[in-house]
């Protein structure tokens, strides 16, 4: 791209000044032979490994069961639960103190106590109790695996009143009959909700590391001055330490996106050059705050620190595991600033739901805002003196 | 005295758990809160509006717009104004009196799954409570089988519990190995390394001298994330602390070694950092259960998982902070990262042989 414009672009005048620092750093990261492979091998790393490790969905719970009636009504809601999918019947215990030991030695993950006389109450008085003990360390899919119960009892419930309609008085009262139905995502596949998110840490990652680390590594070694000496205005200096990071981060982008498609067979539904459009203003964004950074600290290793630092609380504030709306008003309020969390619905709704620009265009707006804040923080910042 | 030269990146070293800590417990949560939610109602009249409004006064939900017609659903979830719609059908109360039954459903934006899966819950439930109380029967007459809960070692369902423990690793070996990895590769690439080789100093001296300062940092950090869970969410350590400190010492011991290992196989501080980078941390937050649950995960992973030092110290202290073992239950973790640290120490002792000559 660089040589195809050359001649044209060489005429305007400080142009020609930041190609050729452009072309200087391409040959300075490229040098670095393993800096060189890892803006290749991350995107793959990242694709192969984190997107099928950061799977959320629950699919086989654990389930110890003591079954105190063995009676034809229990022995139906136990395949009724092996049914659904969700929950895998590990043990079979007789005392709760023998499913509690199993709990506690992580052999499970829920015991289901089902009582002595349940099938007979079921017929008798048409309801009784059951017991479900969850291990709730991880408060989230205690919280999951509590709702797909749920899900499954209620099921279990109808089944019973579709069975037997003259016993039941809820033949007598209204029916809300309701169904489901997931858009965009029918088979909840959790991939599909993770593999944007993903791509977005990746095109942070590039932007924010490799180009501050870039910058004060210049510093450190000094060939910073010889730079600082020469006639290079401020603006060009960034000009061209941003295109080759911008350039990087999108052909680490649309390399996710193939991987992403070639494995996961992610649907793609929206436009990809608006998914370029926003990634681009995003990364111009990224690599303003990485500058700024960068003129504030001296060492590779304190540079890594803060920006790891910054990387964190984006990534965490972005709502990329979590809904937006979840949290707190301060945290919304922080998310105004915060990039990421633009980014990160943004490409959901393109790649998922194929939003247009219309449905994105305050987002985008926002981020070019950002954008232009933090580039113009860092050229401010840059002393050619430093 | 290098280390407290740079007092940002001491700032930052305290500044990260504080943070990481505050975000996981304020922030991070599953729980269902304002979502936005829009109704496609054509029957339009005292049911469906008595529906609709308990739906939104539940406060799991916010109104999100009245929709006309099929399209708008498409329209508003795409603007992403809405996470669901519920769509009542045809004279939706006037079945409910005469026929006894109407139809409904809940159509919800799947991009966010889990989400998806708790609001059609939250919104059936709320359903199936406005049915129960307009019916006239008895509630309790109607249900059949109803499920109790208990939530073991954690009934009030927090988070703290799973990250806690998480930071507190992820912590350690980021100040450990990582920081180490650099400081040691940095001497090398000033050369300031070789002075330091020809003084009367022997190398394991060097080396030690280097860590110590590490070794104290992460200590006091471990003591500091500590209290700092204890005192902003009052999260008690079950077990005995003594062992709890014991464990991360060995912890640290083993983060230190696999920081020097790192930095004689590393030739530029950027090196370091990227090894450190990708081949630890990342693994550390994903594969040590730390965010996502182990077991949900393919098969594969759990293996390449028991092969790293962070998911044994983050077993040992669940065991030991949440459910109060003692040590019989963590002395096969505990072995295993001994184990790991003796294999750390004498793979760097031989390339650092190597080095030198």
């Amino acid at each position: 791209m660089k040589n195809e414009y050359k001649g044209t672009l060489k005429s305007i005048p400080g142009m020609r000044a930041i190609l050729y620092l452009i072309r200087k750093e391409f040959l300075q990261i490229f040098r670095d032979k393993f800096i060189g492979k890892a803006i290749f091998a991350v995107p793959l790393v990242q694709m192969l490994i984190l997107v099928p490790a950061v799977t959320f969905e629950i699919k086989n719970i654990n389930l110890c069961i003591i079954d105190r009636d063995m009676s034809s009504e229990s022995a139906k809601l136990i395949s009724q639960l092996e049914g659904s999918g969700f929950f895998k019947i590990q043990h079979y215990a007789f005392s709760e103190e023998e499913a509690n030991n199993l709990l506690h030695r992580n052999k499970c993950d829920m015991v289901l106590q089902i009582r002595s006389g349940f099938g007979k109450e079921i017929v008798t008085d048409n309801r009784s109790r059951i017991l479900a003990s969850i291990n709730a360390i991880n408060a989230s899919s205690a919280q999951l695996s509590w709702a797909y119960f749920n899900g499954v009892i209620r099921d279990y419930n109808m089944s019973i009143v579709a069975e037997r309609p003259d016993r039941i008085a809820l033949s007598a009262m209204p029916r809300i009959n309701i169904t489901n139905r997931y858009w965009y995502n029918e088979m909840l596949n959790y991939k599909y909700y993770m593999l944007p998110g993903i791509l977005a840490i990746l095109v942070t990652a590039i932007g924010f590391l490799l180009a501050g680390l870039n910058l004060v590594r210049e510093k450190e070694n000094g060939t910073i001055e010889q730079i600082n000496v020469t006639p290079i205005m401020k603006y060009q200096f960034i000009t061209a330490k941003m295109i080759p990071f911008l350039i990087i981060g999108l052909v680490d982008l649309s390399l996710g996106l193939i991987l992403g498609k070639i494995l996961f067979d992610i649907p793609f539904r929206g436009s990809i050059g608006l998914l370029f459009l926003c990634s681009s203003v995003f990364l111009v964004a990224v690599l303003g705050l990485a500058l700024f950074i960068s003129t504030f600290s001296s060492t590779q290793q304190q540079y890594m620190f803060v920006a790891f630092f910054f990387m964190i609380i984006f990534i965490l504030m972005s709502g990329i595991f979590t809904p937006l709306e979840s949290m707190p008003q301060w945290a919304q309020k922080f998310d105004i600033v915060n990039p990421m969390a633009y980014l990160i619905r943004i490409y959901r709704m393109i790649m998922l739901k194929g939003s247009g620009f219309h449905d994105i265009g305050k987002d985008l707006l926002a981020l070019v805002i950002i954008a232009l804040a933090f580039t113009l923080l860092a050229v401010r910042k840059y002393r050619k003196t430093a | 005295m290098h280390i407290f030269r740079d007092y940002r990146t001491l700032a930052i070293l305290f500044g990260l758990p504080v943070a990481e800590i505050l975000i996981f417990g304020f922030v991070i949560s599953m729980d269902i809160k304002d979502a936005g939610i829009a109704f496609l109602d054509l029957s339009k009249d005292d049911v469906t509006m008595k529906i609709s409004e308990k739906i939104c006064s539940s406060g799991f939900f916010k109104k999100a717009g009245d929709l006309q017609s099929y399209d708008d659903i498409d329209r508003i979830m795409k603007a992403g104004n809405a996470r669901a719609v519920i769509v009542y059908g045809e004279n939706f109360g006037r079945d409910l009196l005469s026929r006894r039954q109407a139809s409904m459903s809940i159509i919800t934006d799947a991009s966010e799954p889990n989400t998806a899966t708790l609001i059609t819950n939250y919104a059936s439930a709320i359903v199936t409570d406005f049915n129960m109380g307009s019916g006239g029967t008895d509630p309790a007459g109607t249900l059949l089988v109803r499920p109790e809960v208990r939530m073991f070692y954690n009934p009030g369902l927090r988070s703290h519990f799973m990250f806690v423990p998480g930071v507190i690793t992820f912590i350690l070996i980021l100040i450990c190995a990582l920081m180490t990895s650099i400081a040691i590769t940095r001497e090398k690439e000033f050369g300031t390394m070789e002075v330091l080789l020809v003084s009367p100093l022997k190398p394991a001296q060097i080396i030690l001298g280097k860590v110590m300062p590490y070794f104290i940092l992460s200590f006091v950090n471990v003591i500091f994330i500590l209290l700092l869970s204890r005192l902003a969410f009052n999260l008690p350590v079950r077990g005995s602390l003594a062992l709890l400190l014991a464990e991360s010492m060995l912890y640290i011991f083993m983060s230190l070694s696999l920081g020097i290992l790192i930095s004689t196989v590393s030739k530029t501080m950027q090196q370091a950092i990227f090894i450190s980078l990708v081949g630890l941390l990342l693994p550390t937050i994903l594969l040590s259960g730390f965010i996502f649950p182990l077991e949900n995960m393919p098969e594969v992973y759990d293996i390449v998982a028991s092969f790293l030092p962070p998911r044994y110290f983050i077993t040992i202290i669940k065991n030991i902070m949440i459910k109060g073992t003692g040590f019989a239950s963590v002395w096969k973790e505990t072995l295993v990262l001994i184990l790991m640290t003796l294999v750390f120490i004498g793979l760097s002792v031989k390339k650092f042989k190597i080095r030198l000559q």
